[in-house]
Order: structure tokens, then sequence, then C-alpha cells
């Protein structure tokens, strides 16, 4: 019976006193390779390959793509929709997420909710949204007619479809970071007699600066890359209503590859300055951190 | 740069690339047309303003839009502001002018030849040597063969094709419905994927690999031919097929609003001259003008046709009886067959 007993106790305390494990030298270099394969696989080969067939053609005929006038001109509206939409957004989102993080007030939670509707519906969507409303058959669209009025298959269009698309970036990145510093430094300079304006400008802009300018880098690359929205509302005019990322379907549908591959690539080419500055803003973060 | 400093440049380059660019204030016209079109109308507008210029000394510039021809002529009833519509098939055209009355309902009558200035056929484009030995329709719904065709349910092309298919069964069973029916169903089954356009369906047949016959426009199968391989594929015409009309309009609205019906109507018309009819021959359409049509005669095969008016009493009844929500085709075509 002791036997029998002593039998049954002894795994037990085995499992009480087992040693820490060692790590197995094998796991990270595992993980670390499927990662990196996963990587090359699936972000740098696609990237490279983009680059590659960019240039197949040779350096002279990739500049001729990008100097065809309506390439110009796309490149042109990708740039000004994207000045547009990226500083009212700014403005909004500042003010979206001051009001949000700093004040109490009703329906706070369905504000937020709203800001984050054009993360949760597809771009298509949103580009119908503007054709329902100013389209000819849509609500104000006879109206816009007569008063020669042109809001989508236009520039006015475009603009709109990709504020509605970059809509939640500055305030979505702001939102957090306002709400764990608290209201403390606020409300200090408010009883030592600061404006509004001054509050805003010299205590909790300067708290939430690389945030910001995070979440405009992030706004901005969504701006220049959307495709779904955009294509809805544009008309795919030459030389008028295409963006870039149009007018890079619309080289490849034309079997102009080498082309399509060099605007492509241009994009690409933006993507990346927009990522480095991302790791140039992370490393000043980084520093400010650490004075 | 201190973080002010950056914000106030950021908003200072905004509004600076934001400035609309000036455009000069010459006569512009749009064109919306359908997917193949694009090579055609890019000489042709060239050839035209040139014309023009020499003409009336007034610049025009023509501006182009494409896409799917049903997808285009949505666009122009919700407002996009085309002087004139290139398109596939009439019934898109009627389209606009029944939905949203941009022009009279008789348009197709103020062009000659139906509005149609050029024509096409619907030929298979196989691969290099004919491996799978596709000659006829009849050998498109052999077990096996893959066929590529666009969706008919937004693509022109894609209804010239359906139609060709179903009016070479009536011949062949003799105008029996159901076997006619049938025979469509079966080729549909050896449909593996439908794309929405034209032109999609050809870069999924060309450069995709996928399938053995690609269902095309005579031009648009001529012209992925000599832009992309002779050496890879090639044209087979079938004994029967359908003779496609692409027809052409002024949007009454839009140039009245604009005030541009005059180089509109100018634009249109050139399209019948001899220097257009030429451009539409060298883009591999047929041409209405006889001698031009001679001239070019080794590129087009002679095929017998069928034609929408005789052979299915015109688009509206066509579209009635096929294209419909629960027409023919949806009661035909099971997604994922094999």
């Amino acid at each position: 019976m002791v036997a029998v007993l002593s039998a049954v106790a002894l795994p037990q305390a085995t499992v009480q006193r087992k040693p820490v494990r060692k790590p197995i030298p094998w796991v990270p270099i595992v993980l670390v390779t499927i990662t990196l394969l996963y990587l090359a696989l699936f972000l740098f080969v696609p990237l490279a390959a983009v680059f590659a067939e960019a240039f197949k053609k040779g350096a002279g005929f990739y500049w001729d793509a990008i100097r065809e006038p309506d390439a110009w001109s796309a490149i042109q509206l990708t740039l000004i929709a994207a000045a547009i939409a990226v500083p009212l957004n700014l403005v909004f989102g500042i003010a979206a997420a001051w009001a949000i993080a700093k004040f109490d007030f009703r329906f706070k939670s369905l504000l937020i909710t709203l800001i984050d509707l054009p993360f949760s519906v597809s771009p298509v969507i949103s580009g119908l949204i503007y054709v329902l409303i100013f389209g000819l058959q849509g609500w104000l669209g006879p109206w816009l007619s007569e008063h020669d009025i042109k809001i989508i298959f236009a520039v006015p269009g475009i603009v709109l479809a990709t504020i509605f698309v970059t809509f939640p970036f500055v305030a979505r990145e702001l939102i957090p970071l306002m709400q764990a510093q608290g209201r403390e430094e606020e409300e200090a300079a408010a009883v030592l007699g600061a404006s509004g304006w001054q509050t805003l400008w010299y205590v909790t802009l300067p708290n939430v600066k690389w945030g910001l300018l995070y979440g405009v880098i992030l706004c901005n690359a969504r701006a220049m890359g959307e495709f779904g929205a955009v294509s809805v509302v544009s008309g795919h005019i030459r030389g008028a209503t295409n963006t870039l990322p149009l007018h890079v379907e619309i080289l490849y549908n034309e079997y102009a590859f080498a082309a399509a591959f060099a605007c492509a690539s241009l994009l690409a080419f933006l993507a990346l300055i927009t990522l480095a500055i991302k790791s140039l803003v992370e490393a000043g973060q980084h520093k400010e951190h650490q004075k | 740069m201190s973080f002010k400093k950056l914000i106030v440049g950021f908003i200072a380059l905004g509004i600076t690339i934001g400035l609309p660019p000036a455009f000069a204030a010459d006569v512009t016209l749009l064109n919306v047309s359908y997917d193949p079109t694009r090579e055609l109308y890019q000489d042709f507008n060239k050839a035209f303003a040139k014309q023009y210029e020499a003409k009336t000394k007034d610049k025009v510039t023509i501006r182009q839009s494409h896409g799917g021809s049903g997808k285009q002529a949505r666009s122009v009833i919700d407002g996009l502001e085309a002087d004139v519509v290139t398109l596939a098939l009439a019934y898109d055209i009627d389209e606009i002018a029944a939905r949203a009355k941009l022009l009279s309902p008789d348009w197709q009558k103020k062009l000659p030849n139906n509005a149609s200035p050029y024509t096409s056929i619907i030929v298979f484009l196989v691969r290099k040597g004919n491996p799978k030995a596709l000659k006829d329709w009849d050998d498109l719904i052999k077990p096996g063969v893959k066929v590529i065709t666009p969706n008919p349910k937004t693509s022109g092309g894609a209804r010239w094709n359906y139609l060709a298919a179903w009016g070479y069964a009536d011949k062949k069973f003799g105008g029996d419905q159901s076997k006619s029916k049938n025979f469509v169903k079966t080729l549909y089954k050896n449909v593996p994927v439908l794309d929405s356009g034209a032109r999609g369906s050809t870069t999924t047949f060309v450069e995709r690999n996928q399938g053995d016959v690609l269902l095309a426009w005579e031009n648009e199968a001529i012209l992925a031919l000599r832009e992309l391989g002779p050496d890879k594929f090639e044209i087979v015409a079938p004994s029967l097929s359908i003779l496609a009309e692409p027809p052409v309009a002024i949007v009454d609205k839009v140039v009245d609003k604009k005030g541009t019906r005059k180089v509109a109507q100018a634009y249109l018309e050139f399209l019948y001259t001899d220097e257009g009819q030429e451009i539409a021959a060298k883009h591999y359409y047929r041409p209405r003008n006889e001698a031009i049509a001679k001239k070019y005669e080794k590129q087009f095969p002679k095929v017998a046709l069928i034609n929408i008016g005789q052979a299915f009493g015109g688009w509206a009844k066509a579209t009635k009886t096929h294209f419909v929500d629960g027409a023919s085709f949806d009661q035909i075509y099971e997604p994922g067959a094999k």
C-alpha cells in the first residue's frame, strides 16, 4: 500500500521540481529562417520584381514612361489629392482627438465609432456613397448639373474619396496617446491663465508631436496609394482624372508592361520614402524618450 | 527644424501643390469608350485633331476613358460628362437614353450604318499549332476544353460571344430552343473564369496562360497576336459568327451644355471618312467603306455572319431573353462548374 502511494506521489513531485528547460538551440534559428523566408517570398521578391520589370527596357524608357503627359498628370493628381486630404485630416484628427481625449460629452463613443467607419467599410462602398450623393441620378446630382458644378468624375470627387478613406489615420493615432497623457498639464495651463489656443499650441501638441507625424505619414501613404474608392468616382479620363494607381492599371491593360511597372515602381518608391521618414520619426521619438 | 515650422511648411507645401494646374482654353472633347478601342482612338484622335485644326484653326483635345462597355454606360448615366460615347453595343447607349435621357431614343438613325462606323466579328484565339484542334463551335463543347470569355452581365464583347454561340446552335438545331440552350450550357461549363471585361479576358488567356481558346473580338485577337507573340497564338475563324456593330453617338445634353456639338459631330463624322476608315482598318476593325475594306481584305477572313437584328430581333429583345436577371444566361451558368 505504501509502495503504491509513493508510486502515485512520485510523478507529482518530479513535476514540481522540474528544472528550468534549456533553450533548444535550433528553435530561434528555425523561427528566424521562417520569418525571413516569408518576408522574402511575399515582400522582397515582388518589390524587386517591380523594379526589375520597370527597368527592363532601360533607364531611358523608364524616364519616358514617367514623363509621358498622361503619367505626369496622374502623378500631379495623386499629389494634389494627397496634399488636400492630408492637411484636412490633420486638422480634423487633432480636433477630434483633443475633444475625445480631453473632454467629456454625450455620444462620445458614437463619435469614436464614426471615426472608425472608413476603416470598416470597403473602399468600393466609400466610392459608391459619393456616386449616390453627387451622381447625376443621385440626391444632389440634378442641382449640381444645373449649376454646372462637377464633383464626381472630376478632381473634387477624387479628393473627397481620398479624404474619406484616410479620415481615421491621424485621429486614431492621437486618441490613445492623448488619453494616456491625461489632462493634468492642460488643467495646469488653464489655471495659469493660458487660453485654449495657447494650451493646444504650447502644451498638447508638443506632447503628441511624434504620434501626430506618424499619423500624417500613414495618412499620406494611404492617400497616394488608394485605388478602390478613387476608381469608382474617377471616370478614368486619361490626363484628367486618373491617379497614379489607376494609371498603372490602364497601362497594364494596354500591354505596356514596362511603363506600367515604371509607374508602379514610382508608387513603391513613394512608399519607401514614407517608410524611411517613418523610421526617422521613430528614431527621433526614441531619442526624445531617452532625454 | 522645429516641429511647428514643420507643420507650417507642410501646409504651405500642400497649398502650393494643391493649386490646380492652368489648362489652356481650347476645345476639349471627352470620348467614353469600351475596352479594346484604346489603341484605335489614340491614333484616330491625333488624326482628327490635325484635320480639324487645319480646317477650322480650332485646337481640339480629345480625352479618353475606357472600361467595360456596360460599366462605362453606367458612369455616363451617373454624370460622367461624355461628349461622345463609342461603346460595344447599341443596348448600352439605349440605356443612357432611357435612364438618364441624355440623348434621344432614335440616336441610332443619326449617323450612317446604324451609327456603327466599323464592325467586327467574334473569332477564336488559340495557342500556336492549335493543340486541341479547335476549328468550330462544336469543338468548344468537348470535355476538357477550357474556354475563356468575359462575363456577359458586365461586358459587351461577352454578349456578342454568347450570342454568336447561340446563333450557331440555332442554325445547327434548326431553331430548336431547348437544344440550343443545352449547347450553350455545355459550352459555358467549359469556362473556368469569367472576367468583367474583354481586355481582362485577353490578359487571362495571353498573360496568365489560362484556357485553350479565347472568344474575342477579331480586332482584339489580332492585336493580341501582333503585340504579344505571333509565335504563340493563332486565330481560328469559326464557320459561323456574328456581325458586331459597335455604335457611336453624340450625347446631346452634354454637348449642348458645353457648346461642343459642332466639334463632336465633326469627330464622329470623321470616323466615316476615308482617313477614319483606314485608321479603323489598321487597328483591325472591319471598315464600312467598301474600297477600304477591299484594300485590307487579307487581314479579315471571310466568315458567314448572322446579325443581331435578324437572328435575335434586336438588342432590346436579345437582352430580355438572354441577359437580364433570371434570363437564359442565369439559367445555364453555374459558377464553378467543371
